[in-house]
């Protein structure tokens, strides 16, 4: 840059490097004392990451004033798309190294010598890297980046805060590696979808108070003055999931040096806390978030406002009075209070009135506009990603009936029904956003290849089939054979014989996620050619108003 | 312990189920009021005019 400018840094930069420089040495002291290697690399990890930070923030800063963007050229806002960028590469990244371990773990089930004896890749750690590769690194950077996006759009203002969204998408994909390489090193609290432990589950809580901030500064700089539904969903699923997270991570450390952690609740109540968080994670991460995609992507891409504003409110509201108290039917038939597990099983029945309320209003939209569902295979994959939301939100509250939960806990028809929501809806509905998002973000005028869309539709659809269709029969084989008593009152099957009865359904199910996998790459190659190889989209600016790109 | 509960449970029975009817009718109320019916139509159309 010019060397005439004068090198000077604004409050929240010197902040920010302050704290990346404090917090580095202190993670780097902590690695020198402790006797916990693998905690000890962690520490490394983050130390190198407060690094970069502050390396980031003031060579930034050496750049003079260019740095500084304004809010809005020529009346328009300024919006800021690099935070999102960043959020679409890391979803397509952990999406595509998500599914690939459970396919892994898939093939493990039905071939076990594949967990090849050693620690680090047998199943007992690769299970929960692959849960949380797929759930919070591909959906939680799809929903960081769809909520980046839409919050901008919808409120017509630039995204609130400068170093704060780099903060959040960066500090978000750290605590994932974070997460990831602890279970792979024997590192978690054994709590599903809540394995990081205690050092971890501060980063991010740190993370996701500033990512509320963000986006609610964001909602506060609004030129529209109402707050669009989409909005209102991001909101509800960014306040319950903190909340969620510091009730099932009330943990004291052993000390500064260990990775290990106590929860502060015991017995049956830290299960019930386990399930309020697992279940909720599913009803507002899972669920909620990816609505608020359903609200803007579909209209977006149908160019028809959704089918009812009103019904969106209702259903917003009548989800998330609900879904909070439906975590007690995961404990059925255990020590958790009978009228508890009753009360967790009424209202995920009531549930289902939401959940096909809001199905509803997102397949509606297209009424008029049926024919772009031939036509455009990006929107097809949205609109099939709502009818699986339907089908497994109709599941969902069936097994959660106490008669049927007696068959089903504990089988395979879990999965099954979990990859039905999993692949089905959340997998399409953020695969549709991002072939939207791709060519919006790097103003392409169109996706690569609109064959190979359909090529990625088709092939992971039956791969979808294949996997759950697989897992209902052996599911409820499964079920079945636990509970088959002979003439003489003894079971019928011993384990094992149940464990090999499922074989031929686990070797289906891999195929069914190798298909899957396959799906994802094609679409990787897809958009990667879409920023390669795609002209860049013209601008429908006039000429006296055109502006360099915000780079 | 068990005061305590009798306590919670009876709240949660009465004030409660009327505090969440009562906000859930208030928020039906506020979709279908008629005179919001302007309002919700633009904001419908709000993804629709972005850029």
């Amino acid at each position: 840059m010019a060397a005439a400018q004068h090198f000077s840094m604004r409050g929240n930069e010197t902040i920010g490097a302050g704290l990346c420089a404090a917090f580095g040495i202190l993670f780097l002291i902590i690695a020198g004392l402790t006797d916990h290697s693998g905690y000890a690399f962690h520490m490394v990890v983050m130390a190198l990451a407060c690094g970069l930070g502050f390396y980031a923030i003031v060579n930034r800063a050496a750049q003079g004033e260019t740095r500084h963007e304004p809010l809005e050229i020529n009346g328009r806002p300024n919006y800021e798309d690099g935070p999102i960028r960043f959020a679409t590469i890391a979803a397509m990244f952990w999406g595509i190294a998500g599914f690939t371990v459970g396919l892994v773990i898939a093939l493990q089930l039905a071939f076990p010598a594949l967990n090849f004896d050693l620690p680090w890749t047998n199943f007992g750690r690769l299970r929960p890297l692959h849960t949380s590769a797929v759930i919070f690194a591909f959906g939680g950077n799809v929903l960081l980046g769809t909520s980046f996006y839409v919050v901008q759009r919808t409120c017509h203002a630039r995204l609130a805060g400068v170093l704060s969204p780099w903060f959040v998408v960066l500090g978000y994909n750290l605590f994932i590696v974070v997460a990831g390489t602890g279970y792979l090193l024997g590192i978690t609290q054994g709590k599903e979808y809540a394995e990081p432990e205690w050092y971890a589950d501060l980063f991010l809580t740190v993370v996701w108070v500033v990512y509320l901030l963000v986006f609610l500064a964001t909602i506060w700089r609004r030129k529209e003055p109402h707050i669009y539904v989409a909005n209102w969903f991001y909101l509800g699923f960014i306040v319950t999931i903190a909340v969620l997270h510091l009730g099932n991570n009330a943990t004291i450390p052993v000390s500064l040096t260990s990775p290990k952690s106590y929860i502060l609740w015991s017995g049956i109540q830290d299960a019930m806390f386990q399930w309020w968080y697992g279940h909720n994670a599913v009803g507002f991460f899972l669920t909620a978030g990816f609505l608020a995609i359903m609200y803007y992507f579909i209209p977006k891409r149908a160019e028809r406002p959704v089918y009812s504003y009103r019904l969106s409110i209702i259903h917003f509201w009548a989800l998330i009075f609900l879904y909070i108290w439906a975590g007690p039917h995961h404990l059925h038939y255990t020590a958790l209070p009978d009228w508890a597990q009753t009360l967790g099983m009424t209202f995920s029945i009531m549930l289902w009135m939401p959940s096909w309320g809001g199905m509803i209003n997102g397949l509606m939209t297209l009424s008029g506009a049926w024919d772009k569902l031939r036509t455009d295979p990006v929107l097809r994959m949205m609109v099939v990603s709502v009818a699986f939301y339907g089908m497994s939100t109709f599941e969902g509250p069936l097994m959660s009936i106490k008669a049927v939960n007696s068959l089903s806990h504990y089988t395979d028809w879990t999965i099954g029904h979990v990859h039905s929501g999993a692949l089905g809806w959340v997998g399409y509905v953020s695969f549709g956003a991002i072939y939207c998002l791709v060519p919006w973000l790097w103003k392409r005028e169109r996706l690569y290849s609109n064959r190979l869309v359909e090529w990625h539709f088709w092939i992971s659809t039956i791969g979808i089939v294949f996997y759950i269709s697989a897992m209902w029969v052996s599911g409820i084989m499964q079920g079945l054979m636990w509970r088959a008593y002979t003439s003489l009152g003894f079971l019928e099957y011993s384990f094992v014989e149940t464990v090999a009865a499922m074989h031929p359904y686990y070797v289906i199910r891999a195929f069914g996620g190798g298909l899957f996998l396959l799906g994802a790459l094609l679409m990787a190659y897809n958009l990667w050619m879409t920023v390669r190889a795609v002209a860049p989209r013209a601008e429908a600016v006039p000429a006296h108003l055109q502006h360099v790109p915000a780079e | 312990m068990a005061q305590m509960y009798h306590l919670l449970a009876s709240i949660a029975q009465s004030v409660g189920v009327l505090y969440f009817m009562g906000m859930f009718l208030a928020v039906v109320a506020y979709a279908l009021w008629p005179r919001n019916r302007e309002t919700f139509d633009r904001a419908a159309s709000i993804p629709l005019k972005d850029e």
